[in-house]
């Protein structure tokens, strides 16, 4: 995948806090730091997974990419471009190319439109094609999401999990977009439907040439997809690497323990748990030196003054934010 | 427990059927399924949404929505006690005293205006008649036991000032407060982060050591399951349609559901970006229900009209090892 990889994304420095408000005059008062200096690369073409807990401003960070947010700082820039300061009318030629899948099919589908309409809704809204042609172009669309060409005039109450997310799927295909970001695409599906999902995803990036950004609080599931993967912990990113790496030599603490908590569908399996002690700090209050030294079991004293930054773990192209070496 | 004779089970569940009424006619949730549960073992019943798993659950604490729902027949013996016969009144003694459930939500299952003390309190009160100031003593100690660091402070909280694992402990302490015999968990970690849901696993296996108690563990996570569970019952469109010991289940699969859930799971160590099996269509909805192999339509196999129409017998193949035997998805 990677033989010439070309930067599709790249995320230098990038933050977004929100407000957090208080006071008779609600005053910020403070400040959440959901997103709180990310430097990401996604090189056209593969699949980066994005893991994290909740919380950990994963879900934030993809809106961000796809400037669903105003970035507070950095810079995000899409095939060379910059499109973090962008205005609204400047961004919709990008909105073009970046596209999103939610989690929840029931909600992000609008219950009083037609399929048929909501997926007509994006041609209509860059003006292109004729009545005729955009009918034809959706017909296309459902076919290749696998879903009957009679759901044109049907509800999406009408249809199950699975098929809501092929809708949404759909709708995010439409515009014929290079980054799709999917956020927590599967996590609301039954196994059985998930893999339906997995399986449908997969052929559409073969057919398509698509570059996912795949968020994910499932090791497993983003294991299975990715070809990359980038660990996230309260606003930051603390490890990075080809998926085969970061599940074979984890280096940071936190990747260790996350991939140890993982139950693991084999009976026979002896698990070697690391228990991580403690709930994830509030971004509100972030702890000082590194994020996640409130919990890591190898914690020294530098750990909590100084804060680490991402730097090479050994192998190209493996990152991590930690002060140790294991 | 004293009682218990050995290899009695604690719970024995009989040809249950569950029935809804709704605006399209009644349906059958539960459609007749018989299940076990030893003293002191794990049972994990698993299925994907709509099978029938929480409303099983629902039915043994006799937590039916009313007036909907109701048990139309099968019996549900707990130590000898058929609980469907039991009275309103006993069954009130048993519910929260001896059979505790752990449910999903914890911000849903607790009382948000409530301090956590209070909330815990009240189970002391309902079956052991103790003083205030007692129940208190002992939610706290509760609370200790479940692993909340500074229980006397945090008995004082509101269930919004704790996080979401600390909420799951007390759902967990209140559940265990009388020291039941059966616990009903069901999907007890699904709304938690997998770090959270270790710790939560992990409290529970050693309280399990510690008390003694029976667990019945409802999911629809196979890791779950392989790593908690004695047992497993697999549940399908309201029936049970394979139940065995969990190495042999894992090892071993014989229903044809069974092997499609677990050929359908990435695994860590499978080959990345290929595809993964799936099962084709999906659960059928309650009033499309047929009596005979309900897995057959999307087993991928040809069935027969017959074996559509006549329900499989539910056999035992070997030793603790039970399937619902349609020739075709078992072949």
């Amino acid at each position: 995948m990677s033989e010439k990889a070309t930067p599709i994304l790249e995320t230098t420095g990038l933050k977004l806090h929100f407000p957090v408000r208080g006071g008779i005059f609600q005053r910020a008062t403070n400040s959440c730091k959901a997103v709180d200096g990310v430097d990401l690369l996604i090189n056209s073409g593969e699949t980066l997974g994005l893991v994290g807990e909740s919380g950990c401003g994963k879900s934030t960070l993809g809106k961000t990419i796809a400037r669903l947010y105003k970035p507070t700082a950095g810079n995000i820039r899409f095939e060379g471009q910059e499109i973090g300061d962008l205005k609204r009318k400047e961004l919709q030629p990008f909105r073009r190319e970046i596209q999103m899948i939610f989690q929840d099919p029931y909600e992000s589908l609008n219950p009083r439109q037609t399929v048929g309409g909501i997926l007509e809704e994006p041609y209509v809204i860059h003006k292109l094609g004729t009545r005729e042609e955009r009918r034809k172009w959706v017909k296309e669309l459902l076919e290749k999401v696998g879903l009957p060409e009679s759901s044109i005039n049907r509800f999406p109450f009408e249809f199950s999990g699975g098929q809501r997310q092929r809708i949404g799927i759909a709708r995010a295909l439409a515009l014929k977009p290079k980054l799709i970001i999917c956020d927590e695409a599967v996590s609301a599906l039954d196994v059985s439907i998930q893999s339906q999902i997995l399986n449908l995803l997969l052929d559409l990036q073969k057919e398509l040439g698509l570059t996912y950004l795949f968020i994910s609080h499932d090791l497993a599931v983003v294991k299975h997809v990715s070809d990359r993967i980038a660990i996230m912990y309260l606003g930051r990113i603390v490890e990075t690497g080809d998926a085969e790496t970061i599940y074979q030599k984890p280096a940071h603490p936190y990747t260790q323990a996350l991939l140890t908590a993982i139950p693991v569908p084999d009976p026979e399996h002896i698990p070697s748990k690391q228990i991580l002690e403690g709930d994830v700090p509030s971004p509100i209050h972030p702890p000082d030196g590194c994020p996640f030294h409130t919990r890591c079991p190898h914690v020294e004293e530098r750990c909590r003054i100084e804060e680490p930054v991402l730097e090479n773990a050994g192998k190209k192209e493996h990152l991590k934010s930690c002060h140790l070496n294991f | 427990m004293s009682t218990e004779t050995p290899s009695a089970s604690l719970l024995s569940i009989r040809d249950l059927c569950v029935e809804f009424d709704t605006d399209e006619g009644t349906v059958r949730a539960v459609d007749g399924i018989s299940l076990e549960i030893s003293a002191g073992r794990t049972l994990g019943i698993v299925g994907e949404s709509g099978c029938g798993k929480s409303v099983t659950a629902l039915s043994i604490m006799r937590l039916l929505p009313k007036p909907m729902g109701r048990i139309a027949s099968g019996e549900i013996k707990f130590d000898g006690t058929d609980l469907i016969k039991l009275p309103a009144e006993d069954m009130r003694t048993v519910r929260g005293n001896r059979i505790g459930m752990i449910f999903q939500e914890p911000m849903t299952a607790l009382n948000p205006v409530k301090k956590i003390g209070v909330q815990l309190s009240e189970v002391f009160f309902l079956h052991q008649t103790a003083s205030k100031e007692e129940a208190w003593k002992k939610s706290v100690e509760m609370l200790d036991k479940v692993g909340i660091p500074s229980p006397e402070i945090r008995a004082g909280e509101y269930p919004h000032q704790l996080s979401g694992g600390m909420r799951q402990r007390v759902v967990i302490a209140i559940a265990l407060a009388c020291g039941p015999e059966l616990v009903i968990a069901d999907e007890p970690t699904t709304a938690l982060d997998v770090t959270i849901q270790a710790q939560i696993l992990d409290l529970m296996k050693s309280l399990q050591r510690d008390l003694g108690m029976a667990v019945a563990l409802i999911t629809h996570d196979l890791g779950v399951i392989a790593e908690t569970c004695d047992e497993v019952c697999v549940m399908y469109a309201g029936r049970v349609v394979e139940r065995a010991p969990v190495k042999t289940l894992f090892a071993n699969p014989r229903h044809a559901y069974t092997q499609g859930l677990l050929a359908s799971i990435p695994r860590l160590d499978g080959q990345p970006k290929t595809h993964l099996r799936t099962i084709d269509g999906m659960v059928p909805a309650l009033k499309e229900l047929r009596p005979g192999c309900r897995f057959g339509p999307r087993s991928g196999r040809e069935h027969t009209e017959t074996q559509l129409e006549a329900r499989p017998e539910f056999i035992e193949i070997e030793t603790g090892h039970w399937i619902e035997a349609c020739p075709v998805c078992t072949e």
